[in-house]
């Protein structure tokens, strides 16, 4: 079989680009691009290679997110989100036995997992929950108001964080993974966006039950820190990436063409492009840092519940969904009015909407205001190579 | 209970870093299962450094640091006996 980067590679190029015009124009699910992701066996690929998946690592992820971003943003972006819930189970599961078959089902039948995090009566604080999960022996039941379940409508399971009891703080929280037949979905509100439009991050009422075997045996506060936020942050940032690249990929080839035409003078936006390549050189070498980072720091519960690192991952949220956008503004002065068209090879107005969910997807003044807090803590600059 | 974890009851307190009476709790007592947050753990940090006159280093400032005032109290006592060292 082909490296995943190469599946994916595929997917993007054949499938995904070619309906990206459609599911962004009308708001609607990517079903072909899914339907090819999971024909690449592509949804399961961070499943370890003894409950039958790849293996993949966090950096071949994100290089996934970044392949697919360059042609259906929409696509990596849910793409992203599942690979987020899928770390989750994989990173904290393997101690319960329910969760290792579920590993088994994510890859023998590529099931496609959302996320209920946020919830109406928290302000966004997706570190708090208003739900509790309710036991009663060895059943649970759920209800949530979930302002957001990003694709919920089509996802095969959901993991929603909720109090860990009817009487826990609300800090104190669990994750529970439920599956299709589990739970059921009233809609709250639609999803009529800027962009990111494919999504379909709809809000839903959530009601669930299941056995509490289904319950993650690690605390949410432990698994956030450890896994949720830094795949949540890197996969997200690799998806930006994605788009800004193809945005200057079409940069580089209006220039082209223009030079093309006029042989021995430079064009006028040729200057603007090499500082737009530079940008874009920043952007990806603070992800491919940062992903490293995260990879070498994996096994350590220590370190990757330190403040430094939690400081560095916010980092490169804020900093790569501020980058994308001013990529991509570069690229549309590159281009002028080419790339303001709507239509045409040198557009780049459904990247720069798409990109623009970035700075608002866990807003980035919650983020600095978060990081602004753990800088009156830490110290110490870390040195060059740490 | 000896003297360092009442005053770090104290501080937990005077923070309002908690949502429960600090001294309700057993020294073992897990604080992130009585509604610590990451967030008010920095408070609670700047809180001992004021009272005890420590810094915590980087290498401290760790979730397991704070989740129970025993392990604060270790903290705390091995900041004062390197204070004390130097």
């Amino acid at each position: 079989m082909t490296s995943t980067l190469a599946r994916a590679r595929c997917v993007g190029s054949e499938v995904a680009a070619r309906y990206a015009e459609s599911v962004d124009r009308d708001a609607r699910f990517p079903h072909e691009a899914f339907g090819a992701l999971k024909e690449a066996k592509l949804l399961g690929v961070m499943v370890p290679r003894a409950h039958g998946g790849d293996g993949a690592s966090i950096a071949d992820i994100v290089a996934i997110c970044h392949a697919l971003g360059q042609h259906c943003a929409s696509t990596a972006m849910i793409y992203a989100m599942h690979q987020i819930q899928v770390a989750c189970v994989v990173r904290h599961g393997e101690a319960s036995a329910w969760h290792r078959g579920l590993m088994e089902r994510l890859v023998g039948e590529q099931l496609l997992l959302a996320s209920a995090t946020t919830e109406a009566g928290v302000g966004g604080d997706v570190r708090s929950s208003v739900c509790a999960v309710e036991r009663d022996c060895a059943r649970f039941t759920l209800q949530k108001n979930a302002s957001v379940i990003s694709y919920g409508a089509d996802a095969d399971g959901i993991l929603a964080t909720a109090r860990r009891a009817p009487d826990a703080p609300a800090s104190d929280q669990s994750i529970v993974v439920v599956l299709k037949g589990d739970y059921t979905l009233d809609r709250t509100s639609g999803w009529d966006t800027m962009g990111m439009r494919g999504t379909c991050s709809e809000g839903f009422v959530l009601r669930a039950s299941g056995d509490v075997a289904q319950i993650l045996p690690a605390s949410y506060a432990d698994i956030s820190a450890q896994t949720m936020l830094p795949t949540t942050h890197l996969t997200w940032a690799g998806v930006w990436l994605g788009i800004a690249s193809d945005a200057v990929a079409r940069a580089r080839a209006f220039i082209r063409a223009e030079a093309r035409r006029k042989p021995g003078t430079t064009p006028s936006g040729a200057v603007r492009l090499a500082e737009t390549v530079n940008l874009l050189q920043l952007m990806r070498a603070n992800i491919v840092a940062a992903t490293r980072d995260y990879q070498r720091a994996m096994d350590s519960a220590e370190t990757l519940t330190a403040l430094a690192f939690a400081v560095a991952m916010n980092n490169i949220k804020t900093g790569s969904s501020e980058m994308a956008t001013r990529v991509i503004n570069h690229a549309l002065l590159v281009c002028g009015l080419a790339g303001y068209r709507s239509d045409g090879p040198y557009s780049v107005t459904r990247h720069l909407r798409d990109a623009h969910s970035a700075a608002v997807m866990i807003n980035n003044d919650r983020i600095l205001a978060n990081t602004a807090g753990l800088l009156l803590a830490l110290k110490d600059e870390p040195e060059i190579f740490a | 209970m000896n003297e360092l974890s009442q005053q770090i009851r104290l501080v937990l307190n005077e923070g309002g870093t908690l949502p429960v009476d600090a001294t309700t709790l057993n020294d073992s007592d897990d604080l992130y299962a009585v509604g610590l947050t990451s967030h008010a753990t920095v408070n609670l940090m700047l809180g001992l450094e004021e009272r005890f006159d420590v810094e915590f280093p980087d290498r401290l400032l760790r979730r397991r640091t704070f989740e129970s005032i025993d392990a604060i109290s270790a903290a705390v006592n091995e900041l004062l006996a390197t204070k004390k060292a130097a």
